[in-house]
Formats: C-alpha cells, sequence, structure tokens
C-alpha cells in the first residue's frame, strides 16, 4: 500500500509540472494582453504600453518569464495578482474554502439521492420509479445550470420566500473570516440565527451544484448494481436464503461500488466546473467566479496560480479514490 | 448512517428552512454592486465599480462634480485661482478636513498641502518612493496627458497648492475633479511605509470622503460606515454595504426581496417590468456616451465624403435602437451626447433614406462595394449587443447593395488592430465621457493628433480640427460653446462616424430610497441618499 501510495505520488510530480507548463502556454497563447486590457477604450500610446510591459516583466522571452514563475513556486510564490496586487496564494486561499463548503455539500446531495435512487431503480428495473429515476437523472444532466439557478431563485426566493436570493449570509450579521468555511464561522460567531441564516443561503447553491452529479451518480449506480445483479454470487447468496437487503446492501451494493466511487471522484472536475456558473449566479464568492474573472482580464499569475492550485486538488482527490477501492473491496491490491 | 454522513447532514442542513429574507437594519443602506472591485486606490484603475466602492464615496477631490450633475463645486479646495496666462492654478484648501480613523491609522492632523502634493507626485514622480508600490499603473492619469501637462506643484503654505503647467489647458478643473485626483493622507502613507507594508494604503483606503472603509470580503460584501466628521456633515444613513451581485436577473430579485436597496446595471430586458412593478423606483437619464460606427477615413471609398453620408442614410437607426437596447437607447445625430453643454440640437440628422442613399453611392461611383463592419466582443452601455448592432447594419447596407462581412476579435486586441491606420472598413465603438467637457469627447476621439490612436475613424479634418484646438485654449464657456457647435455641425456634414446611440441610464431603487441622484458620469454616489 505504501509503494503504491509512493509510486501514485511520483506519478503526480510530472502531471503537476505539465499542469504548470500548459496553463502558462495556453494564457499566454489568448490574443491581447493585460496591459491594454487595463486601459480598455482609453487606449495607451505604445510608448506607454512599452514601459508597463517592461515593468511587469512581459517583454521577456517566454522561456525566462517560465522559468522565473517555475523559480517563484519552488520557493512558493505564485506570483501576484496584477490586478488586485496581492499574492495569488492569498486569493486563492481566501475564497477556497466557499467552493469547498460549497461543493462538499454539492457532492454530499449528489450522494446521498442519488446512490439510494440508482439502487432502487436497480432492483426494480422497468417499474414506475425506475423511469421516473431515469427521466429526472436525464432532465438533470442536461438542465442548463444557469436557467436551473435561475429558476430556483424565482420559485423559492421570490414566489415562496422561503431562502435568500443569494450571498452566503445575511448582511445582518458580520462574521470574521476565522476558518473560511460560513457555517463554522457562523457558530464560532457566537451571533444568534446567524448560523441558520448561513445554511439558509447553502440550499440552493448546493442543489443546483450537485444536480448533475446526482444524475450521473444514479446512473451509474443504477448500471452497476443491474450488472451485479446478474451475478452468480449475488444468485448463490439468494439461494443460501439471505434477506434482500443484506443481499443487495452487502454483496451486490459492495461491488457496483467500484465504477461508483470512480464516477464521484471524476465528478470533483465536474464540481469546479459547474462552481463557475453556479457561484456568479449566487453571488457565492468561490474560485470559480475568480478564475473566470482573471482569465477576462488575462490576469496571467492568478490563472496560473489558480489552475495549479485547482489542478493539484484534482489530482489529490483522484489519489484518495484510488485508495478507497482497496478499502472497499480488499481482493483489489495495490500492486502493478 | 455512520457519523460522518450526520455530521455532514448537520452541516448541510438539508432541511428546508422556511426562512424569509431578512430584513436589514434602519439606516443601513444596501447596494447590489456588479463586481469586486479591483482594488481600493483610484489612482490605479478606471472601472466604475471600482471608482463607486472608493473614489465616488471614500474620498475628496480638490475640485468635485455636483451630485447628479457635471457642475464643478468646490471639493477640498473652497477656492481656486487662474493666472492670466492659463498656466497656474492656485488652490486654497479647507480647513477642518479630517481624514478617516481606522483600526490601522488614526490621523494627528486635518488635510493639507503635502496630502494633495503626495496624491499627484505619487502618479507624476518616477522617483516617488509610492510610485512603484503596488506596481502603480495610474492609467487615467496619463490619459489625460497629466504627465506632459503638470510642470511642478508647489505647496505656497499649510493650505494653499499651486499647480504649474507647461501650457494652457482649460479643462484642467474638470481633469482633476475626476476620480485619479482623489486625495490622500500622506500621513498615513508615511506610517505604513516606516512600518514595511507601503502597499495596505492601496488595501485599506483612508480618504476625507462621506463613508469609511470597514472591511472588504472579496467577491461577497464591501461594508462601510459614515464618517461622523465628514467635513459637509454626517451623511444620513449610517452604514453603507456593497453586496457583490454579479447576475443582473439575481440583483433584481434581491431588490424586490428588499436583500437590496439599490442595484447596478439592470438588464435592459427587464426594465419593462420594472417600471411596472410598484416596490420599484426606476430613475432613468440620458447617459454620458455615444455610440459610433467610425469608417476609416483613410481608405478606399470611405475617404469620400458622399459615401459616409450615403452609407449613414441607408442605415436604419431607430430600428436598431429599438432592438439592441429595447427601449434604453436613443438615436445619436451629434458625436456628444445630449447631456452635455455645447450639445448641438439645431444639428439636422441624415434621414433614413435607401433610395437616396443608392443613388448616391452611384453617383459616387462605387458599385458593389464588399466591406467589413467590425462588432466588439463586449457590451458596454453604449452599445449593449454590438454583434446584433452589426448584423442590422448588415441588412440595411444589403438592401443598396453593399455586401459586409462582421468581423470581431478579443478586446484588447480589437482596440489595438482598430488603432492602426490602415484597419479595414468600419468599426462599432463608442465613449463614455469621464469628465464633462465637450473636450473630452471631441480631442480625445477625432482630434488629428488622435489619429493612430482614439480617433478610430482616422479622421484629420483642418477646419474641424481649427475649431477643436481653439476651444481648448478658450476660458469662456460661452465662446467655447459656439465653437464646439459649429464643430458639430462640420461633423454632421463630413460624417466620419455613424453616430448611432445614446444609451438611457437606469437605476432601479427601492421606494424606501429617498433623495438618490443618478450621476450623469456614470457613478454611484450615497452621501446625500436617506431611507425612509
Amino acid at each position: 500500500m505504501a509503494a503504491f501510495f509512493l509510486r501514485k505520488l511520483f506519478v503526480l510530480l510530472p502531471t503537476f509540472f505539465g499542469v504548470t507548463l500548459l496553463a502558462f502556454v495556453f494564457i499566454h497563447m489568448l490574443p491581447g494582453d493585460p496591459i491594454l486590457l487595463m486601459a480598455g477604450e482609453h487606449g495607451m500610446s505604445p510608448e506607454r504600453h512599452a514601459t508597463l510591459m517592461k515593468e511587469f516583466g512581459y517583454d521577456r522571452p517566454y522561456y525566462i518569464q517560465y522559468g522565473l514563475y517555475l523559480k517563484g513556486l519552488f520557493h512558493g510564490n505564485l506570483g501576484q495578482s496584477i490586478i488586485t496586487r496581492k499574492p495569488v496564494l492569498q486569493e486563492f486561499l481566501t475564497l477556497f474554502p466557499a467552493t469547498i463548503e460549497l461543493s462538499v455539500c454539492a457532492i454530499f446531495i449528489a450522494v446521498f439521492f442519488g446512490l439510494p435512487a440508482g439502487m432502487i431503480a436497480a432492483t426494480k428495473r422497468g417499474s414506475v420509479f425506475d423511469h421516473a429515476v431515469m427521466t429526472g437523472a436525464l432532465a438533470g444532466y442536461s438542465m442548463p445550470i444557469f436557467w436551473w439557478g435561475l429558476l430556483l431563485i424565482i420559485f423559492f426566493s421570490g414566489i415562496l420566500g422561503w431562502t435568500p436570493v443569494s450571498g452566503r449570509i445575511s448582511l445582518m450579521f458580520f462574521v470574521e473570516p476565522t476558518t473560511g468555511f460560513m457555517l463554522i464561522d457562523s457558530l464560532l460567531s457566537d451571533q444568534a440565527g446567524a448560523f441558520r441564516s448561513a445554511i439558509s443561503h447553502l440550499i440552493l447553491p448546493a442543489l443546483v451544484l450537485g444536480t448533475i452529479p446526482l444524475a450521473v451518480i444514479a446512473r451509474q449506480t443504477r448500471s452497476a448494481m443491474l450488472e451485479v445483479l446478474g451475478e452468480d454470487y449475488v444468485r448463490t447468496a439468494r439461494a443460501k436464503g439471505l434477506g434482500p437487503i443484506r443481499v443487495i446492501g452487502v454483496h451486490a451494493l459492495r461491488n457496483a461500488m467500484i465504477p461508483v466511487i470512480t464516477t464521484i471522484g471524476l465528478q470533483v472536475g465536474t464540481l469546479f466546473a459547474g462552481a463557475i456558473l453556479t457561484e456568479t449566479i449566487f453571488s457565492w464568492p468561490g474560485i470559480g467566479k475568480w478564475m473566470v474573472d482573471s482569465i477576462f482580464r488575462r490576469d496571467y499569475p492568478s490563472v496560473q496560480g489558480g489552475l495549479l492550485l485547482i489542478a493539484t486538488v484534482v489530482m489529490l482527490v483522484n489519489l484518495v479514490v484510488d485508495l478507497l477501492y482497496g478499502l472497499i473491496n480488499p481482493q483489489i491490491r495495490y500492486m502493478d | 448512517m455512520g457519523k460522518t454522513t450526520k455530521l455532514l447532514a448537520a452541516f448541510c442542513g438539508f432541511s428546508l428552512l422556511a426562512l424569509g429574507a431578512l430584513d436589514i437594519q434602519a439606516k443601513t443602506l444596501v447596494y447590489c454592486s456588479e463586481a469586486s472591485p479591483e482594488g481600493f486606490n483610484p489612482a490605479f484603475y478606471t472601472g466604475g465599480n471600482t471608482l463607486d466602492a472608493t473614489s465616488k464615496n471614500l474620498f475628496n477631490k480638490l475640485v468635485e462634480f455636483e451630485r447628479g450633475t457635471t457642475t464643478l463645486i468646490p471639493g477640498v479646495a473652497e477656492a481656486w485661482e487662474m493666472s492670466a496666462d492659463g498656466k497656474e492654478y492656485t488652490f486654497h484648501l479647507r480647513k477642518g478636513v479630517k481624514f478617516h480613523t481606522t483600526k490601522i491609522f488614526a490621523p494627528t492632523r486635518e488635510l493639507n498641502a503635502d496630502d494633495v502634493i503626495f496624491s499627484f507626485m505619487r502618479q507624476l514622480d518616477p522617483k516617488n518612493p509610492f510610485y512603484k508600490v503596488s506596481n502603480g499603473t495610474y492609467v487615467y492619469f496619463n490619459d489625460m496627458g497629466m504627465p506632459d501637462l503638470i510642470k511642478e506643484i508647489v505647496k505656497v503654505d499649510d493650505h494653499t497648492v499651486k499647480f504649474i503647467l507647461k501650457s494652457k489647458h482649460v479643462t484642467m478643473l474638470a481633469d482633476i475633479a475626476m476620480d485619479f485626483a482623489s486625495i490622500q493622507s500622506k500621513e498615513y502613507a508615511d506610517k505604513m511605509m516606516a512600518a514595511g507594508t507601503p502597499e495596505v494604503i492601496d488595501q485599506e483606503p483612508v480618504g476625507t470622503g462621506p463613508f469609511q472603509f470597514v472591511s472588504y470580503q472579496k467577491d461577497a460584501v464591501i461594508r462601510y460606515k459614515a464618517n461622523p466628521d465628514y467635513w459637509m456633515g454626517k451623511a444620513p444613513i449610517d452604514d453603507l454595504v456593497f453586496a457583490i451581485t454579479p447576475d443582473a436577473s439575481v440583483r433584481y430579485q434581491k431588490l424586490k426581496a428588499g436583500e437590496c436597496h439599490v442595484m447596478a446595471m439592470p438588464n435592459p430586458a427587464d426594465i419593462a417590468a420594472m417600471a411596472k412593478d410598484p416596490e420599484v423606483n426606476l430613475m432613468q437619464l440620458e447617459g454620458l456616451n455615444v455610440g459610433y460606427l467610425a469608417y476609416n477615413t483613410m481608405q478606399k471609398p470611405f475617404d469620400n465624403p458622399k459615401v459616409r453620408k450615403a452609407l449613414n442614410m441607408a442605415m436604419n437607426k431607430k430600428a436598431i435602437i429599438d432592438a439592441v437596447f429595447q427601449g434604453a437607447g436613443k438615436v445619436a445625430k451629434n458625436p456628444l451626447p445630449p447631456t452635455i453643454w455645447s450639445y448641438n440640437d439645431k444639428v439636422v440628422d441624415d434621414p433614413y433614406d435607401p433610395a437616396a442613399a443608392k443613388k448616391m453611392l452611384d453617383e459616387a461611383g462605387v458599385k458593389g462595394l464588399k466591406m467589413k463592419v467590425w462588432a466588439m466582443p463586449v457590451s458596454r452601455p453604449y452599445n449593449p449587443n454590438a454583434r446584433r448592432m452589426a448584423e442590422l447594419i448588415q441588412a440595411d447596407w444589403a438592401k443598396v447593395g453593399v455586401k459586409v462581412e462582421i468581423v470581431s476579435y478579443e478586446w484588447a486586441e480589437y482596440l489595438k488592430s482598430g488603432q492602426a491606420k490602415d484597419h479595414d472598413g468600419a468599426i462599432l465603438l463608442g465613449w463614455t465621457g469621464d469628465n464633462g467637457d465637450p473636450d473630452n469627447f471631441l480631442a480625445t476621439n477625432t482630434s488629428c493628433e488622435s489619429v493612430g490612436g482614439n480617433n478610430y475613424a482616422e479622421w484629420c479634418y483642418k477646419p474641424f480640427e481649427d475649431l477643436i484646438q481653439k476651444a481648448k485654449v478658450v476660458s469662456d464657456q460661452a465662446e467655447r460653446t459656439k465653437l464646439y457647435e459649429q464643430a458639430q455641425v462640420i461633423f454632421k456634414e463630413q460624417a466620419p462616424w455613424a453616430t448611432i446611440s445614446h444609451s438611457l441610464v437606469s437605476e432601479p431603487l427601492r421606494k424606501e430610497v429617498v433623495n438618490y441622484k443618478i450621476d450623469p458620469l456614470g457613478g454611484h454616489i450615497f452621501y446625500g441618499v436617506d431611507l425612509k
């Protein structure tokens, strides 16, 4: 297991550097430059443009810029945003907890509802419930996040008035960001009603972000379960006289979980992509919105740093998923 | 269900809580802004949301614009004189102007000449110790030509400052009423420099304005409180909150739900519903902007004014405005907006007459013309949907036998390529006024000096140039008005642009908000605003 872990970590290293190179190349391949974007319609004289390009170091050859970027990375320095003039790592760490909080809740919704829905649909194949789950999953997967978010806001916030429209907590509360996780910070703040307000703000965005993973997990669980339920060992378990709960819950589900866990792991990347739209609609101060803004502004250090950090998180989550396989199915051994 | 699952369930709280929108305490005004500020030093940026969050509410200038107008009034300078040759401006500073007291800074003195000199020299002098702090780019200061204009700034005494210019510049006062000229505290800057953290002055702003900075959570909220010592008197509201809400539809929902009192930049499609909404007071004002199509007048056949005029007459501007602005725009006939002084209302716009246009093109020997129309990739107040506008122009011109290819590029590339003297065809663009002076429109966009720069028509026409250059050095406003009025007549005759649109700025607010005034310069100013 330790050897497997080390080998996986070793594989991550070239991936990590590959990401640094890709992020650098992609952002520099985009037309336009940040200095001209700063000036907007006002324009800028070629002399002034040249001076500022020099000041920011963008007049140097690309390989030197990339080398300096790597040198900074070795010293733990991701650079400074050219828009806000703040360190990229600081900006990322300020915003990342909000995305984590939202994503964890979204994946929780997806698993909490998707897994049982897929299981029941598989065991009751061809039933009304099965058709309902599959139709719902298809609809959930196909629904544009932007439209779905606005629809929920109009219904639950506008018409019913049950949930707030957007944000992370009511402006009545002044919660100091201690951990960056609003649910925890609101509890720590000791302000009556703050936690309740934070939860009410989280419900709709988590539901919207969790919709696509929910649909994917439900479909994947159903198909994996159908495959497993037809296996000989399930028939044997039934023949032994085991109850349906034990047969499905222990024998079938455990084996069906391998592809489902893989799917859940892969959904982490999808969540970050979905977070861009969800955060925009719900004014959620996370990294999705920050990355998009940075790309539009050609904020090179923020885009490079942000992509690298997000890719690292996704890689680590997938590493954890790989390790989980062994826990679920001890037959899997971490060997070549 | 395991412990972890239970914990997560509690963490997420998946029982829909029947919570209504929470009311904000009285005298706290919540403004739903459209984006996070880029930073907190207005000298670095040009974005409207950044200036709202800084100079419009936190800082003062020597000279200010009267709220709701472009009229200049005294700011922290209570009086000023100009020398006979127009090259020296002497400002007399108001006494008793206090800087904000914050968690990290308690001023020991009131505003004086050192603060004024510091605020300008930081942007002017590369040797100033603060020049490079926070990688300052001072875009506006440079755009307005300040480095070429200001020769020296002299402290006459603690409350008198003299600006010595290299040449006469009649728009100097309007220029220094702009956001980049916000007065910062030198005492604060020195203190932060001594502490080894000079960049803090650009992140935790200290000004003399009606509101003072309390806290900022990126992409979420900015909090301010009323400055109790404000020299014009404390603001009627106690707290000001910017709730950063990027999506316009969501901003409207928040306004309806009472989660904000004023919202920025409504969707044009929502304006009709807002006008009927009993909870919303929809204020509207013609914007200080112009949207245009600039022909490259250095290129054939657009070097011929008759061709340009014919194309203008083949364009159904009314239909374009209706389709693109959905009621939030107005047809432009001049390169100046109607809200600016010297606007010449007597100028008659070219009629929409495709038959006459075709005849004029034939007379000019233009047959089977194929050309490019550039469509901006971004939305701007003067043109919210350039692609749609270009398509409508394409359809109109097809009727007179002109075949249009619509092209678009990434925004920075669009501007850069559009400035090239040999750029192909005609380009959709526009301008939003910075300081309410006609010079800021005409000299910036249509002077000979700006060819190859902001003059996207690459148009240099001596009779016009003479008028706008003369208007730059004449002090008398009545005389300047006459010059600009004549210039607009020539502009219409020569038609380097098809002047297309002026936007109608819409500001939706809740009914309980009183004394709000729309800023013709596009800002959101909350001093003087109250809640019923």
